[in-house]
């Protein structure tokens, strides 16, 4: 919303103060000013008022003419000019040489063959307006010679409030609201408003005029017959536009300029087409068309101000077509009134049309101030339309008042909630400046919320506060840390577990970490073949594409991987992220936190690709849990997922996620040559897991023993279960030195290694653990190859 | 001395000359000292020198014998020294201006962001919490005192499921749970509530450049008997300043948000120009950065907490604009892109 400076000065004296610094002011007390600042006028000087004294067409132009005119020196002035609405008597606005319109200095410039010795002006020349019809037609009344500057209020310093800053603020919709904060940031006192008093019309007929809905909260007109002035004033007509409105007709003009001023939208109807204003909602949806032409669905749930049955405006948005403001209108019925805000806005949204007088309302008005707002209609129409007459009572219906809001608190409220000491005096004027009414009696205080503030901004005490601290200022004051007792915090297990591993990822496994989205974007999933599987849905995104709520993170990783297969033959992300199995129980949805890890390799082979994520996840677990992970194999589930080495996860008899290897039909998408494992993990099953601690042994000082055994057999986890079985204490290391693979099976030769803290082993005692295991291994058919040799 | 031992140790000396290699060392000590060395000879011969010369003879043997012995082992000690010398000549000069080969991983930067901040906050006591993506309505609105007319409560907004549930809008959606996790702790034993919850949020819209439907916050909240507004503003003074690493002037401005009552736009000294006016604070020497304020009395309420006897403030800081702000990324797609040549160069920033 722009703001005039002139405007605000109607109602302040800011006479000996600086009005920028008051506008910075403003923003930190009271809502946002945007960055531009605009200097209206300041680019325009040298205008005048000159009369045209005579018009000759231009012999070589058909638009030109050659005009004298009266700027008020000794000789007239030789003008070429190009207006068509020139007439000899007219006075207009005219630039003499040397006179500045925004770049350009008048000087003497020949006009085909003629010399111009300054310039008509239109109003758009000068900034005023956008008319451009032709140059000014200016009231006889104004002497010629006077600088048009001190006629008009060219001059204004505007500035634009972020309306966004305003939501919680209807009062701040019009310059008075707006003046009110400046006169109590600048401490001078507010001027009341100019109304007309409307007791004198007490004895005219009334409007015929009933609510018959509970979501209009007030309703106020008053009729006028013989109104003559259609144009008007020029001073209204600039302070229209500086504040970013066309001016129209002078009846149209007047509601937005009481709009602009006071925040309360009217509306004009021609008298002819409403006689019996009903307020109401139908039943059975029909069209309406607005009077911007527009036709438009109107449901059951929309108010409308009807002329009996028919309908002649969306209520607080805009009126209709049939009804508007013409020409020939000379009899008008205002409507001044205030309707349910959450109504208003919801219809404006149904309707996707917002106007300036909803924007208004959706805020929640003051319903005081609808017949406050006619009385300042009338004055202002019959201040500049003389013959205009008033041929109704003022009608009010007033539906829905508000409750009279008092608050009471101390200081030491003040007190604790500022953290500073302001005193009961600043506190009062304060309050007193922003028009609430206050009681001090010792250190209590006793509150009224004026009207403007009461219909849903201020309602508690800390709403006070505010107000009182905005105005003191923050900037003044004293910033102090809390005075409260310290305790040791400590981080929760899965916080510092998921630190942990992005440590490890990065840090030592040269992992990426990516961040993506919580849904299953379609469009990509179908580009890889991969199915998306049902889930809860989002009911209304924007994009098409987002529906489904993802129930893994692979997906998505396989989708980044295809993104990144330019990157480098080989990369490694993940990330830690949720993901939703479904509702539980109670319907809320089963979210859970995932760590994702996914390989892509175009230089290792698959299974080295597959057993270096293995590591990672084994050395993840021994870090942090000094634990090892066993797996067991998983039959596929879902699309992208290959039927072979598809293997559960766990540690300590918990369940901690899957890793596997991409679908070939998934891979072949994303890349034809280069191999891909994931790996997901729940980061709460993960978290569970109890850290099994470091278990200190010194080291023996006797001589180890080292034996090699090879066993004939496929799999690994018969023989690390028989030697676990064995539970010798004094194997102290196991490893795998060698596999090998002939046309007589797999071996898989082993290296154990025995100690005894207190003494060196002897030989026999080390080949009965040997012969143990080997024997337990025999009886599952596993054999032992090259016999036990120590 | 005899003659024969002259003669002998005049042939040692000549081919000990001649000696280049530890093996050929190694001959020659055979050849005069070894059991049939010449030198050993030499002894040998004693049986055949007459009584009288036997002592000189012998004493020259065994001086021939010490003789040689030292010039063995000083011969060996050269050699090696030359093998050493050798070995060292050999070592190739390695080209050191090459680039290094770093193949380190990357973190996300609203990571490096996030962690910044939280150890700020864990240095002045707050706890670091977690919580949820999907949220109810109670949660991330009424329970904020946020009406059920509201504008941010509009499906345009917001993503709501299919089971009646939300993808949380704000970080805010937490503080209801945070303060009736903690509520005990303040009412019971006196413990204040100091917690930061950083999280992901969601708003159903439209991205481009400069809009995201998935960005990072991290919402703080501190509540105890007599928090104050000055508190308030120490806390995002300093808080900020940290991060930053530098003097970090702020300013408040009233701005409103039905959680939090008064209600407040922190604004940070221009981070670019340092407050002077620069294009990326549109010339006013101010960011527009974190809304914050005093904790609304209807959600202390909410929480289990009395308005009347506790006061707290809140704050909600964008993650992923600081990280934007402090790295200088322009299009806010990036981060949630996974592209890695953008993500690559985030190595550890702490």
């Amino acid at each position: 919303m722009f703001i005039s400076m002139n405007w605000i000065g109607d109602y302040v004296d800011f006479s000996g103060l600086d009005k920028l610094e008051l506008i910075n002011k403003f923003s930190l007390s009271t809502a946002e000013v945007e960055n531009e600042i605009f200097f209206k006028g300041s680019d325009i000087s040298g205008i005048v008022c000159a009369k045209i004294l005579s018009v000759e067409d231009h012999p070589e132009s058909k638009k030109l003419h050659l005009l004298k005119v009266d700027i008020g020196e000794d000789e007239p002035c030789d003008v070429v000019c190009g207006a068509p609405n020139v007439r000899v008597g007219m006075k207009t606005a005219f630039a003499k040489l040397g006179a500045q319109i925004g770049e350009i200095t008048i000087a003497p410039r020949k006009l085909a063959g003629y010399t111009s010795n300054g310039m008509c002006c239109s109003e758009k020349e000068l900034g005023i307006s956008d008319s451009n019809d032709g140059i000014m037609d200016l009231c006889d009344c104004i002497p010629v010679g006077c600088d048009l500057k001190t006629v008009f209020d060219i001059d204004d310093i505007v500035f634009e409030v972020d309306n966004k800053s305003l939501t919680n603020r209807p009062d701040l919709w019009g310059h008075y609201g707006i003046a009110r904060e400046f006169a109590a940031i600048a401490g001078r006192e507010l001027k009341p408003l100019s109304l007309a008093d409307l007791s004198v019309y007490d004895n005219l007929e009334k409007v015929d005029l009933k609510i018959e809905d509970p979501l209009c909260y007030r309703y106020s007109s008053i009729k006028f017959e013989n109104i003559k002035r259609h144009v008007s004033p020029i001073n209204m007509r600039i302070r229209l536009y500086y504040c970013g409105m066309r001016a129209l007709n002078f009846l149209a003009d007047i509601t937005n300029y009481i709009m602009l001023e006071m925040g309360q939208p009217m509306h004009a109807f021609d008298a002819r087409k409403v006689e019996q204003i009903r307020v109401k909602k139908f039943i059975e949806p029909f069209t309406f068309t607005t009077l911007d032409g527009v036709e438009r669905n109107i449901d059951e749930n929309t108010l409308m101000i009807c002329n009996g049955d028919t309908p002649v405006a969306i209520a607080g948005i805009m009126g209709g077509l049939d009804s508007e403001i013409v020409e020939d209108t000379s009899t008008l019925t205002l409507e001044s009134a205030t309707f349910d805000a959450a109504s208003i806005r919801k219809s404006t949204v149904r309707l996707s049309h917002r106007t300036d007088a909803s924007q208004r309302y959706e805020k929640s008005l003051d319903p005081e101030m609808t017949t406050v707002a006619v009385a300042r209609f009338v004055k202002l129409l019959t201040d500049n339309d003389p013959e205009a007459k008033v041929v109704s009572a003022l009608t009010d219906e007033y539906a829905f008042k508000y409750e009279q809001r008092t608050l009471s608190f101390n200081k030491a409220f003040v007190n604790k909630y500022t953290g500073i000491d302001i005193s009961n005096e600043t506190i009062v004027n304060t309050l007193k400046a922003l028009g609430f009414t206050v009681e001090l009696s010792g250190d209590d205080f006793t509150v009224s919320v004026p009207s403007w503030r009461a219909t849903k901004d201020v309602t508690i005490k800390a709403d006070i506060i505010e107000e009182i601290t905005r105005i003191y200022g923050y900037d003044n004051f004293d910033v102090n840390t809390a005075k409260a007792p310290i305790y040791p915090v400590r981080a929760a297990v899965e916080k510092t577990d998921e630190n942990k591993i992005k440590d490890m990822l990065v840090k030592r496994f040269s992992l990426h970490e990516v961040h993506s989205y919580v849904w299953a974007y379609h469009d990509e999933y179908k580009a890889l073949g991969i199915e998306i599987e049902p889930n809860v849905e989002i009911v209304c995104a924007t994009n098409p594409n987002i529906k489904t709520i993802r129930k893994s993170i692979v997906p998505t990783q396989l989708c980044q991987v295809k993104y990144n297969t330019s990157y480098a033959s080989d990369f490694g992300i993940f990330e830690i992220g949720k993901v939703v199995c479904g509702c539980k129980e109670n319907g809320l949805c089963d979210e859970h936190k995932k760590l994702c890890i996914t390989l892509y390799s175009k230089s290792a082979d698959m299974e080295k690709t597959y057993f270096k994520l293995r590591d990672i996840l084994a050395v993840i677990t021994d870090e942090l849990k000094h634990r090892t992970l066993t797996f067991e194999r998983a039959e596929a589930a879902h699309s992208y997922q290959h039927p072979k080495n598809l293997n559960k996860i766990l540690c300590d008899g918990v369940l901690l996620g899957e890793m596997g290897i991409v679908n070939a039909q998934v891979s072949k998408k994303i890349d034809k040559k280069a191999n891909i494992v994931y790996a997901e993990i729940d980061v709460e099953a993960f978290a569970s897991v109890k850290n099994a601690s470091i278990k200190y042994e010194a080291p023996s000082k006797f001589p180890e023993i080292e034996i090699d055994l090879s066993f004939v057999s496929n799999t690994y986890a018969p023989i690390a279960k028989a030697i676990e079985n064995a539970g010798c204490a004094l194997i102290k290391k196991v490893s795998v030195v060698d596999t090998y693979a002939d046309e007589n099976g797999k071996s898989i030769t082993i290296r154990l290694l025995f100690s005894h803290p207190e003494r060196t082993l002897t030989k026999d005692e080390v080949l009965e653990v040997v012969n143990g295991i080997a024997g337990t291994l025999e009886a599952e058919g596993i054999t032992i190859k090259g016999g036990i040799a120590l | 001395m005899s003659q024969k031992t002259i003669e002998v140790r005049e042939s040692f000396i000549s081919a000990l000359a001649n000696v280049n290699t530890m093996d050929e060392l190694e001959k020659l000590r055979v050849e005069y000292i070894g059991k049939k060395g010449l030198v050993t000879d030499l002894m040998k011969e004693m049986k055949n020198i007459p009584n009288e010369e036997k002592k000189s003879f012998g004493q020259a043997v065994n001086t021939l014998k010490v003789e040689v012995e030292a010039c063995i082992t000083e011969k060996r000690e050269e050699l090696k020294r030359k093998e050493i010398e050798l070995e060292n000549a050999a070592m190739p000069e390695f080209d050191v201006s090459t680039p290094a080969d770093l193949s380190r991983g990357s973190y996300h930067p609203i990571t490096l962001v996030q962690r910044q901040c939280e150890e700020v906050f864990k240095s002045m006591g707050f706890a670091v919490e977690d919580y949820s993506e999907i949220v109810t309505d109670y949660e991330c609105f009424e329970a904020l005192n946020i009406p059920k007319d509201h504008p941010a409560r509009d499906m345009q907004d917001t993503y709501y499921l299919s089971n009646g549930q939300l993808l949380k809008t704000h970080t805010s959606a937490a503080q209801n749970a945070i303060y009736k996790k903690y509520k005990d702790a303040l009412i019971n034993e006196g413990k204040p509530i100091k917690a930061i919850f950083p999280g992901r949020c969601f708003r159903n819209e439209a991205t481009d450049a400069c809009h995201e439907n998935t960005f990072f916050q991290m919402e703080g909240v501190m509540v105890d008997k007599d928090i104050s507004i000055s508190n308030l503003i120490f806390f995002m003074k300093t808080m900020l300043s940290e991060v930053f690493r530098k003097d970090i002037k702020v300013r408040l401005r009233p701005g409103f948000f039905p959680f939090v009552e008064p209600g407040f736009e922190l604004d940070i000294s221009c981070l670019i120009c340092g407050g002077e006016g620069c294009p990326s604070c549109k010339h006013s020497g101010w960011l527009e950065l974190c809304p914050c304020g005093m904790i609304h009395p209807e959600v202390l309420k909410a929480g289990g907490i009395d308005p009347d006897e506790y006061t707290g403030f809140a704050f909600g800081l964008g993650l992923t604009r600081l990280a934007m702000m402090k790295y200088g990324v322009r299009d806010i797609r990036d981060l949630n892109s996974g592209s890695l040549k953008v993500l690559d160069q985030f190595s550890d920033d702490n």
